[in-house]
């Protein structure tokens, strides 16, 4: 019981609550509040701090949308949010109950008559923002990763393909989503034409634009990666005389795995970062249009949701990388171990 | 005759940064024997033994292997690295089945997997078929590395230093199974490298030197004419073993205080007058004054 306590809190990133299990299993009583008080009650004094300072601080400025929200304002409207939410959906539900008792009233009357089926049309609460964000950064990401393996893969492997490569990508790589915008929206209102495909045009131009500055990080570090792949393993591919494609599954993934991982965690964060600005000039209904909608908004609760927008965005962040940390832990090899 | 090295010379660099490693090597390697080379760390020992696994090519001269030239690895050529060189990823039996995959793609699957079992048995790691490198002692990492290159039935068995790393109960132990293992595959072609006289002449039919480098070559060639099988105890008290002993360690040490001798006479100290600042710098004023 007290292992499988350890093994969730360390894997779910919560080693803070390690001690606490410990304490309740009576095991070196003094030494687990030691560790209490560093690993808890530190950052909580920290984050006290913090907000001392930003409730004082944002009381000395007034805006013209009234005074800078503080702490108590913006959890105010974090639960109107999600009271907005609970709301949104019930009227979702009630509207279903509405069309299904229509329908079953129609088919009583006439087993062949046409039942309507509409979809429900009210504005995309903060949640489903949320999810649609989460949606378009996995796209972008996807997109990204399937375009940088394979090409960091054959750089890794060839000199001649990193020279070729290395240019473009460090004249590419530090471009701002800001400057593709414009170009990936042109390009994908020409080739992207109708108007009813799966996806809507300003989720399928947030996500490329996503993968365009996130590709970057994983295709250096899978291009590193594999050109500097342990002499040992590659004499062993040597002497057993292993095919390329045999020697790039077997070989030189597997000892790339953990740099890819690396890459990859960088390209998830990079894309997350990325994606608020695209969504706020695709008008891709995720946070960033959210963000943007409420500052157009200029209401007096405006900034205060902005904030809601802001501390969402970075625990997303955070658990999207410490998923990614994870993942890595699970693929990689002890290194000392050849 | 099966493994040939003639007037074989290999050096690393360019320019000025130019070492002469090995100069003129010639060995010759009959079918059946076991040949161990012993010489000092830093002498080349695993460039040789590169070369002769097709991982390195020759500057000059020539590798030849059953009377063809030597032109890149071979399964024929079988070679236990000094660092196990196991892909950690893997477990015990997917490292020997890697190999074996490779030198048998005929057979099916059940036979390759048989196949495999039957040389992990052999270096006494079935309980730890499933497990990975890094769960393993470096003994048990050697073994499987050993029972990888057995696995694919090599002409010639090369060994580069494969007991250096291991402390010294494991290192006895592990002789006696290369030795019990070599006999028991009709005693395939073997060659061992290693620093260790007495693990030479324990395990080979003959021992040959290799100098210290730069530009190293090989020295005069020790028969071992102790009978199989040989007991490592026993062997202590074995006046040949004694005698044999004896003279390669003493030639080896020639050979050190020769190269030593050589090189302090190469280092002369360059000529040096210390700057004082102090005093240039006050005469540097008093000539401006």
């Amino acid at each position: 019981m007290k292992a499988i306590a350890i093994r969730f809190f360390s894997a779910t990133g919560m080693k803070w609550g390690i001690p606490f299990v410990k304490l309740f299993s009576g095991e070196e009583v003094l030494e687990q509040f030691k560790s209490i008080a560093q690993t808890i009650l530190i950052p909580i004094l920290a984050i006290a701090l913090f907000l001392a300072a930003w409730s004082f601080g944002a009381r000395q400025i007034t805006t013209s949308l009234g005074q800078v929200p503080g702490p108590a304002m913006v959890w105010e409207q974090a639960q109107s949010l999600w009271q907005e939410h609970l709301v949104e959906k019930h009227k979702a539900s009630e509207f279903y109950a509405r069309q299904d008792a229509r329908n079953a009233k129609k088919l009583s009357a006439n087993p062949n008559a046409k039942t309507t089926d509409i979809k429900y049309t009210g504005k995309p609460t903060y949640i489903d923002q949320i999810f649609t964000s989460l949606k378009t950064v996995f796209m972008g990401f996807v997109i990204a990763s399937l375009i940088a393996l394979p090409i960091g893969v054959i750089c890794g492997l060839s000199k001649t393909m990193m020279k070729a490569f290395n240019p473009l990508i460090q004249i590419f790589k530090p471009v701002s989503p800001l400057a593709w915008l414009p170009i990936v929206t042109m390009v994908v209102s020409a080739v992207y034409v109708t108007n009813d495909g799966i996806f809507p045009k300003s989720f399928i131009i947030s996500a490329f634009t996503v993968s365009l500055c996130s590709l970057w990080a994983t295709l250096i570090n899978t291009a590193l990666g594999v050109s500097s792949v342990h002499t040992d393993y590659i004499n062993v591919a040597k002497v057993l005389q292993l095919s390329p494609l045999k020697k790039t599954f077997k070989v030189l993934l597997p000892a790339t795995l953990p740099l890819i991982f690396t890459g990859l965690r960088i390209s998830l964060s990079v894309g997350w970062m990325v994606l608020i600005a695209c969504e706020m000039l695709a008008q891709n209904p995720g946070l960033g249009k959210f963000v943007w909608d409420e500052f157009q908004n200029g209401s007096s609760q405006s900034l205060a949701r902005i904030m809601v927008a802001v501390f969402t965005i970075g625990i997303i962040g955070f658990i999207l990388d410490r998923i990614m940390v994870e993942l890595q832990k699970k693929v990689s090899f002890e290194k000392l171990a050849v | 005759m099966s493994l040939e090295l003639i007037n074989v010379s290999k050096g690393f660099g360019e320019g000025k940064n130019r070492s002469e490693v090995l100069q003129n090597i010639n060995l010759k390697i009959e079918e059946g024997e076991f040949v161990a080379i012993v010489g000092f760390t830093g002498s080349g020992k695993t460039t040789m033994v590169k070369m002769m696994a097709g991982l390195l090519a020759p500057d000059a001269g020539q590798v030849l292997f059953n009377g063809r030239p030597v032109l890149g690895p071979s399964k024929e050529r079988g070679i236990v690295f000094q660092n196990y060189s196991l892909l950690p990823w893997f477990s015990v039996l997917q490292n020997v089945m890697l190999a074996v995959n490779e030198v048998y793609p005929d057979w099916s699957k059940s036979q390759r997997m048989e196949h495999a079992k039957k040389y992990i048995e052999m270096v006494n790691l079935t309980p730890a078929i499933n497990k990975r490198p890094s769960e393993l002692s470096g003994g048990m990492r050697q073994r499987v590395s050993l029972a990888r290159t057995l696995s694919m039935n090599p002409e010639l068995l090369l060994m580069d230093e494969p007991l250096s790393a291991l402390d010294a109960i494991t290192r006895g132990t592990l002789q006696e199974e290369i030795i019990n293992i070599w006999g028991a595959t009709n005693k395939t072609t073997a060659l061992i490298i290693t620093n260790d006289v007495d693990e030479g002449i324990l395990l080979a039919d003959r021992i040959i030197p290799l100098n210290p480098g730069p530009k190293a070559t090989l020295g005069p060639s020790f028969s071992i004419n102790i009978e199989r099988p040989r007991d490592k105890k026993a062997l202590n008290d074995n006046e040949d073993f004694i005698k044999t002993r004896n003279e390669i360690i003493e030639y080896l040490m020639d050979m050190s205080n020769e190269m030593s001798l050589g090189k302090s006479e190469k280092y002369l100290l360059p000529e040096i007058s210390p700057v004082m600042p102090g005093l240039s710098f006050r005469s540097t004023m008093s000539k401006v004054a």
